[in-house]
């Protein structure tokens, strides 16, 4: 038997979102498709549509996160679904309840779809694989695996400011070692056909072999923002650094920071983007972080849109 | 089968709204086929206001059977809903359901003074308490037959038969 993706069912129709690696161009397309319409519900008096009434949509957060929660939360809710928030982090594995007991008992109680948040990779495989086939499963960030709706909604931030994929430089920089952002962001940017992306960070913050994903590697930010039209920066993750990484936060702003001045060395019409939280005067200055390049805000926005258009897609997607 | 020229089927229901123009309607045709006839019927009546377009794949009733619609269209309504005397324009009236979906998502952008409907073909088989208020020609289908509105290069409307593999 083929080992096939297992997001997709034998018809190759989407039922999990675990990760952007071996998802076709045409299944990210359609989410990106799917989501310019409902960026038009968010900007309507009532932002409510009652495409999921009735379902039940469980965000499983084994890891602290308000922000991607509440974004999961909004989309849900936009969605007239109903939703239900499991911070577990304090609640039963604190117990000695095992993953899959507790993936069982919400089960049990007719859970439709589980949003799962999990510090170790592969946490919402396992759970993919476990449930029954009609509840589907989104990955919000497994360890330092994969984060894929961050990555689709930068993807649809970077389609709406550049039109077209198949004629850009993007430059990701950063903490790429730690980034679960990074890996589905490079996965997602070379499926859609972007020519060239590059990773700019010092090489203690590089996965090894990390050329294999097809990425560009760049340690010197000069030599790296040349001509790209793109720039994703990444969130240093202070809690996720173990040891000496890194001589110091000031340090790291010194040669790696994008400052008003760096920003110069890209094309004049790059965009800046972050996945947030950001570190101010860490890995990015606060000027370039509010200046017009930026579109951080637009992400935020179109995050929920995005997360809108993953889970209408999968709840439709029955077996 | 003999099928009804769309073109003739245009002219009579713009010549039937014509006579109902004083109204002041604001257009909004619903995706794809509809939105070819607001934009005729906007041009053809010489309507102020903005056309809006739907598509009411967010509202549909059939969601739990077949899932979400593979091409989704923004909706785009470029005035207030609230206070207007909407019309809204379809190619073929059948059970009444996207009409159903289409007011359910109008009145999210709130309260029109009036809806009416125009629909190019009325070929019978309604489901829903609805009807519409201008028709371009009237006709009885087997129910297993779909009619389909089509827009040739030169803009030209054509209806088209086929035997449904789906049911609806």
């Amino acid at each position: 038997m083929i080992n096939r993706n297992p997001q997709l069912d034998e018809h190759g129709v989407l039922q999990h979102l675990l990760t952007t690696e071996g998802l076709p161009a045409s299944v990210l397309l359609h989410i990106l498709d799917t989501a310019e319409s409902f960026v038009g519900v968010t900007e309507r008096d009532v932002k409510k549509i009652p495409l999921l009434r009735g379902k039940s949509i469980f965000n499983l957060f084994f890891e602290p996160s308000t922000r991607t929660r509440t974004t999961f939360e909004i989309a849900a809710k936009r969605l007239s679904a109903d939703v239900f928030n499991l911070n577990i982090a304090v609640s039963a594995q604190s117990k000695g309840e095992t993953l899959l007991d507790t993936v069982n008992n919400l089960s049990a109680m007719n859970a439709d779809m589980f949003v799962v948040r999990h510090a170790q990779s592969g946490a919402a495989h396992l759970i993919a694989k476990h449930v029954q086939p009609d509840i589907h499963v989104i990955n919000a960030g497994d360890g330092s695996h994969a984060h894929p709706t961050q990555a689709l909604l930068d993807m649809f931030t970077i389609r709406r400011y550049k039109r077209d994929f198949r004629n850009l430089r993007v430059a990701i920089i950063g903490d790429i070692l730690h980034s679960r952002v990074a890996r589905s962001q490079i996965h997602a940017l070379t499926t859609l056909g972007v020519p060239e992306v590059r990773v700019i960070a010092p090489k203690t913050l590089l996965p090894k072999m990390v050329e294999r994903l097809g990425v560009h590697v760049y340690h010197d930010m000069a030599k790296g923002l040349k001509d790209i039209d793109v720039l994703m920066m990444l969130r240093l993750q202070n809690e996720r650094m173990k040891g000496a990484n890194l001589p110091s936060p000031e340090e790291y702003f010194k040669y790696y920071g994008l400052t008003p001045e760096k920003l110069s060395l890209a094309r004049r019409d790059a965009i800046v983007m972050h996945p947030g939280p950001m570190n101010r005067g860490v890995e990015i200055d606060s000027e370039v972080a509010d200046g017009k390049q930026s579109v951080i805000l637009p992400q935020v926005t179109f995050g929920i849109a995005v997360r809108m258009a993953v889970m209408s897609i999968l709840a439709g997607n029955q077996v | 089968m003999q099928l009804p020229d769309a073109e003739k089927a245009f002219d009579s229901l713009a010549k039937k709204i014509q006579a109902d123009a004083h109204k002041d309607f604001a257009l909004i045709g619903i995706h794809t086929g509809g939105v070819w006839l607001a934009e005729r019927l906007h041009q053809a009546l010489g309507i102020k206001q903005p056309l809006g377009t739907l598509d009411v794949a967010f509202y549909r009733d059939d969601f739990d059977k077949i899932g979400l619609h593979p091409q989704v269209k923004p909706s785009e309504i470029p005035f207030a809903v609230e206070g207007a005397h909407i019309l809204l324009v379809d190619d073929v009236l059948q059970t009444g359901r996207t009409i159903r979906a289409a007011i359910n998502e109008l009145f999210d952008y709130g309260r029109p003074a009036s809806i009416s409907f125009a629909a190019l073909a009325d070929r019978g088989g309604r489901e829903l308490p609805i009807a519409a208020q201008y028709t371009g020609v009237t006709l009885e289908l087997p129910v297993d037959k779909m009619l389909e509105l089509k827009c040739g290069k030169n803009g030209k409307l054509s209806f088209h038969l086929y035997d449904k593999s789906l049911p609806e």
